[in-house]
């Protein structure tokens, strides 16, 4: 049957039958009453980049070594290594500022980091009522445990945790092996005299 | 019918023609972009598309960037098909560097762009029917369906819009079980939506009053003028890059390229609806086929990427044409370069010659037939 403004009708039937059934299917009304409700985000998601440290934020995973500073695509992120009082590097940042006004949240400093030192956080809710330096987190603010990073992200965290433990592992076992295969020669080679031990002072010229 | 203003007798009346500019701040414009237009009383006797308030200089950051690094700036064309985009650069560079793919991640690439079309089209025709007249209500429904689709994007690749999902020799993420179930749940539930949409639209009267006769492209013009996407196919030209390079798994893949009769507003409407169509049929078949396997070449670094000297081009069916990007490589960790062929942009460039004629009013639906993103058309 076909009646002037028959499509009109249709549509308007189903208009009607999601406004009506929005009250009682739950696939029919999809928003969530935000600040009260929240919609769990998947484990995957992602937001910004944090730094993870195991025991203590003194000593963080990151080495400093301006891997993901240099790969990072919009230059966000700004390092500047840890040293001591005679000037040697210490192997960790001092400053590690992110600036998240910048960042796109590509997670190319995640993938291209050797040490899993830097992972992606799922917090969203970072709005400021500054411009400029609060949108800049510092080391402090971007410390975060390992413990946060595994509950956020159970699956990575795991995996991340054992291949890290596997490495430590056979690191240790390595240097096992050479430490015995080194006794062992020390063993069997015959003791020879120990070398002069330092070079002699410079004589004193005669002028 | 336009009412020709020579048939008001003449010396009656002294008319002048008027010059107005719509946009670049105006919601029916789809981003910041401006039209100028000369009317005659409502109709349009000129109009000039102004581009260029969204310009980021894309293609020269890139040039001045490591090959990974202007990855996430594909996301940011067209951000609508950030899956798209992802892949179009990344067959450029396969192609260039001679990376070839596993099989696996050929076919979770077919489905992640089969996917960014059906939610590209569902807010493409979304958004036509919001320049309509139909305020909010097709728009929310397709958003609603995209949404899905959408959660599935962040559940894979950790974003809804800005994936940054695939790398050179495969993809960033492995599907695994809950994943491929997600989307299969999602392409079992598209058809019913599609229905549903098709339904409200498809012969409502005030639709066809509206979108049929207005915006005729010619199939001479769109061929001439380079048209490409569902714009081109609208009007007739049976052009589909899936069809003709068989990039990635679409030589295994059985579909269909729906060709429409006039080329008007209402046909590249209806285009987009087939064309979803054929997308079930294509995400069904791969998300059924989709071997066991690696999701990613080993061999290819992420740090350190050495590109050979050359030139490439890669080119998909994105979904709103034929994305092209052309690099020149000097061997260096940097491209020489970075040239990109975007299907919004070029599309545009046949807008006036669809307008002419036509009235103001519908000079705004034939811009959102053409389905343009800012992002895309400005770099």
């Amino acid at each position: 049957m076909n009646y002037p403004g028959k499509g009109l009708v249709v549509g308007l039937a189903v208009t009607a039958r999601n406004f009506v059934g929005s009250y009682f299917y739950k696939d029919r009304l999809v928003t969530v009453q935000y600040p009260e409700e929240r919609i769990q985000t998947p484990e995957n998601s992602r937001t910004f980049p944090f730094l993870v440290f195991e025991d203590s934020p003194d000593k963080p995973r990151c080495t400093a070594c301006k891997i993901c500073e240099v790969e990072c695509p919009p230059k966000c992120i700004y390092i500047v290594m840890d040293r001591d009082e005679k000037g040697k590097p210490r192997q960790q940042p001092k400053v590690f500022d992110i600036d998240i006004s910048v960042c796109m949240q590509c997670q190319i400093c995640v993938e291209v980091c050797p040490f899993d030192a830097i992972k992606m956080d799922n917090a969203y809710e970072k709005s400021k009522y500054e411009r400029f330096d609060a949108l800049v987190e510092r080391l402090p603010d971007l410390l975060k445990p390992n413990t946060y990073y595994r509950a956020i992200k159970p699956t990575e965290a795991t995996e991340v945790d054992t291949r890290l433990k596997a490495e430590a592992e056979a690191k240790a076992a390595k240097k096992a092996a050479a430490a015995a295969a080194a006794a062992a020669k020390a063993a069997a080679a015959p003791v020879t005299p120990a070398p002069p031990a330092a070079p002699a002072a410079p004589k004193p010229t005669e002028s | 019918m336009i009412a020709e203003p020579s048939t008001i007798p003449a010396g009656t009346i002294s008319t002048q023609t008027l010059e107005i500019s719509i946009g670049p701040q105006h919601p029916s414009t789809h981003g910041v972009f401006r039209m100028d237009v000369v009317l005659d009383g409502e109709v349009v006797r000129a109009l000039k598309p102004v581009v260029g308030y969204l310009h980021r200089n894309h293609e020269q950051i890139a040039e001045k960037m490591a090959w990974l690094a202007s990855m996430p700036y594909t996301d940011r064309l067209d951000y609508f098909n950030s899956m798209s985009n992802n892949w179009a650069y990344a067959l450029a560079v396969e192609k260039l560097a001679g990376i070839k793919v596993p099989v696996r991640a050929e076919y979770i690439r077919v489905i992640m762009a089969e996917l960014s079309r059906l939610q590209n089209h569902a807010s493409a025709i979304g958004f036509l029917l919001q320049d309509c007249g139909a305020w909010g209500t097709p728009l929310l429904y397709a958003f609603k369906e995209r949404e899905k689709i959408l959660d599935f994007f962040e559940t894979v690749s950790g974003s809804r819009m800005m994936c940054n999902y695939m790398r050179f020799g495969g993809v960033r993420v492995d599907l695994n079980d809950a994943m491929l179930a997600m989307a299969r749940k999602i392409v079992a539930e598209f058809p019913k939506f599609l229905d549903e949409f098709e339904k409200l639209m498809t012969t409502n009267e005030v639709v066809l009053a509206r979108c049929q006769r207005v915006g005729i492209l010619p199939k001479e013009l769109a061929i001439a003028g380079s048209i490409s996407g569902p714009v081109a196919r609208a009007s007739g030209v049976e052009y589909d890059v899936r069809k003709v390079d068989k990039y990635g798994v679409y030589d295994r893949l059985e579909f269909g390229v729906p060709v429409g009769p006039v080329g008007d507003v209402y046909d590249r409407y209806y285009i987009r609806v087939l064309e979803m169509r054929e997308s079930i049929k294509i995400l069904q078949q791969a998300l059924r086929d989709i071997p066991a396997g690696p999701a990613q070449a080993v061999e290819v670094k992420l740090r350190g990427f050495k590109m050979p000297a050359g030139d490439g081009y890669g080119r998909i069916e994105g979904p709103k044409g034929e994305l092209g990007f052309y690099l020149v490589s000097e061997g260096g960790p940097k491209p020489y370069r970075y040239h990109i062929r975007p299907p919004s942009f070029i599309n545009l460039t046949v807008l006036e010659d669809m307008c002419i004629g036509h009235k103001v009013a519908d000079a705004i639906i034939i811009l959102g037939s053409i389905d343009i993103v800012l992002g895309e058309v400005d770099r």
